[in-house]
């Protein structure tokens, strides 16, 4: 792991300790050559903020939003994002691989 | 997760220590097993592998599928003795991601112009060794041929229980070390545990290619299991 993934989950603790509502994605499978390897961790929080990476920018718009939710319900979303398709071409990203990311509620 | 669970888990990698957390993708359901506790868990097998690979990931089991997160604190190498082979040793570990730390008390040797790039400590293994969190993810290297240097830093290296622990010199020079260290109270089975001659043998002549040789040994007794290790 690298050492700013240290950081993410001191983070994530920390956040909740001071009170936010907070999630944790983690990259749990990916197919073809995927940005960020699998264990890579975002972690989230009840107004937007984030902190790492799961794709190296390229889908953590849609995985915050789907952390509000979770962290709203309180039950874990497996996301799938295909980061060939034309949304991750639009924004730059042309690794063509294919990524799952599990979204959990910290608490 | 639980923020208990969360807890625990950056508390133990704060500690170095090795820590998996098993999550049941269907339900949700997580629990944490310590590095120590891994042999009496369901899934031994798989979290032994998968801590050794440093790698996480998910996994079929009879109870559905499970992602096995990983934590395996960063390996670190520590050298005794500034040498020739150090020089080259010290950025080959760094490139593959090692904390090395190089110690030496002779500072002729132990100069940061000699290493530009690797911390240096110009102290006795005895002074330098306590402070540097010596563990079971460290790789220890012996290579100053003094045995006033190298005995006392591979003896805090078997004390520590370092994943590989080398010792530079020919099996006449390694006899007499294993003869002294024996004498210093050291079980037959620790002494086995050191390697020397140090390196796999790829017939390596400049202190390059023996550095590149040590390398190569620490990557196999840190991603074999030992027996295979062994055999090879």
């Amino acid at each position: 792991m690298l050492s700013r993934d240290e950081d993410i989950l001191k983070a994530a603790e920390d956040w909740r300790k001071a009170g936010r509502g907070v999630a944790l994605a983690t990259v749990v499978e990916t197919w073809g050559s995927a940005p960020r390897p699998v264990g890579s961790n975002l972690v989230i929080d009840n107004e937007g903020n984030f902190l790492g990476s799961v794709s190296g920018g390229c889908v953590e718009g849609a995985v915050v939003t789907e952390a509000i939710d979770v962290i709203d319900s309180g039950k874990p979303k497996m996301l799938e994002f295909g980061v060939a398709d034309e949304q991750a071409w639009n924004v730059g990203l042309s690794c063509g691989g294919t990524i799952r990311v599990y979204v959990e509620k910290v608490g | 997760m639980k923020l208990e669970i969360l807890n625990t888990l950056n508390a133990e990698r704060a500690a170095r220590r090795a820590v998996a957390v098993v999550t049941d993708i269907a339900s949700g359901e997580q629990r944490l097993v310590k590095a120590a506790d891994v042999a009496k868990d369901p899934l031994a097998d798989l979290l032994e592998k998968r801590l050794r690979m440093a790698k996480s990931g998910m996994e079929e089991t009879p109870k559905g599928n499970v992602f096995l997160t990983i934590h395996v604190p960063s390996p670190q190498l520590v050298i005794a003795g500034a040498v020739h082979i150090s020089q080259v040793l010290g950025p080959i570990a760094k490139l593959l991601d090692y904390d090395v730390t190089i110690v030496d008390p002779r500072t002729a040797f132990a100069s940061a112009e000699r290493f530009p790039d690797v911390k240096v400590v110009a102290e006795w293994p005895d002074v330098a060794l306590p402070s540097l969190n010596v563990d079971h993810y460290t790789a220890f290297v012996a290579v100053t041929h003094d045995p006033k240097i190298d005995d006392p830093a591979l003896i805090h290296a078997l004390e520590r229980d370092c994943f590989y622990i080398g010792a530079l010199g020919s099996r006449k020079t390694h006899g007499r070390r294993l003869e002294r260290l024996k004498a210093a109270g050291i079980r037959d089975d620790q002494l086995a545990r050191i390697h020397a001659p140090i390196g796999l043998n790829i017939g390596a002549v400049s202190p390059a290619e023996i550095a590149v040789s040590i390398m190569a040994e620490i990557t196999q007794r840190l991603r074999q299991k030992a027996d295979k290790a062994e055999a090879a």
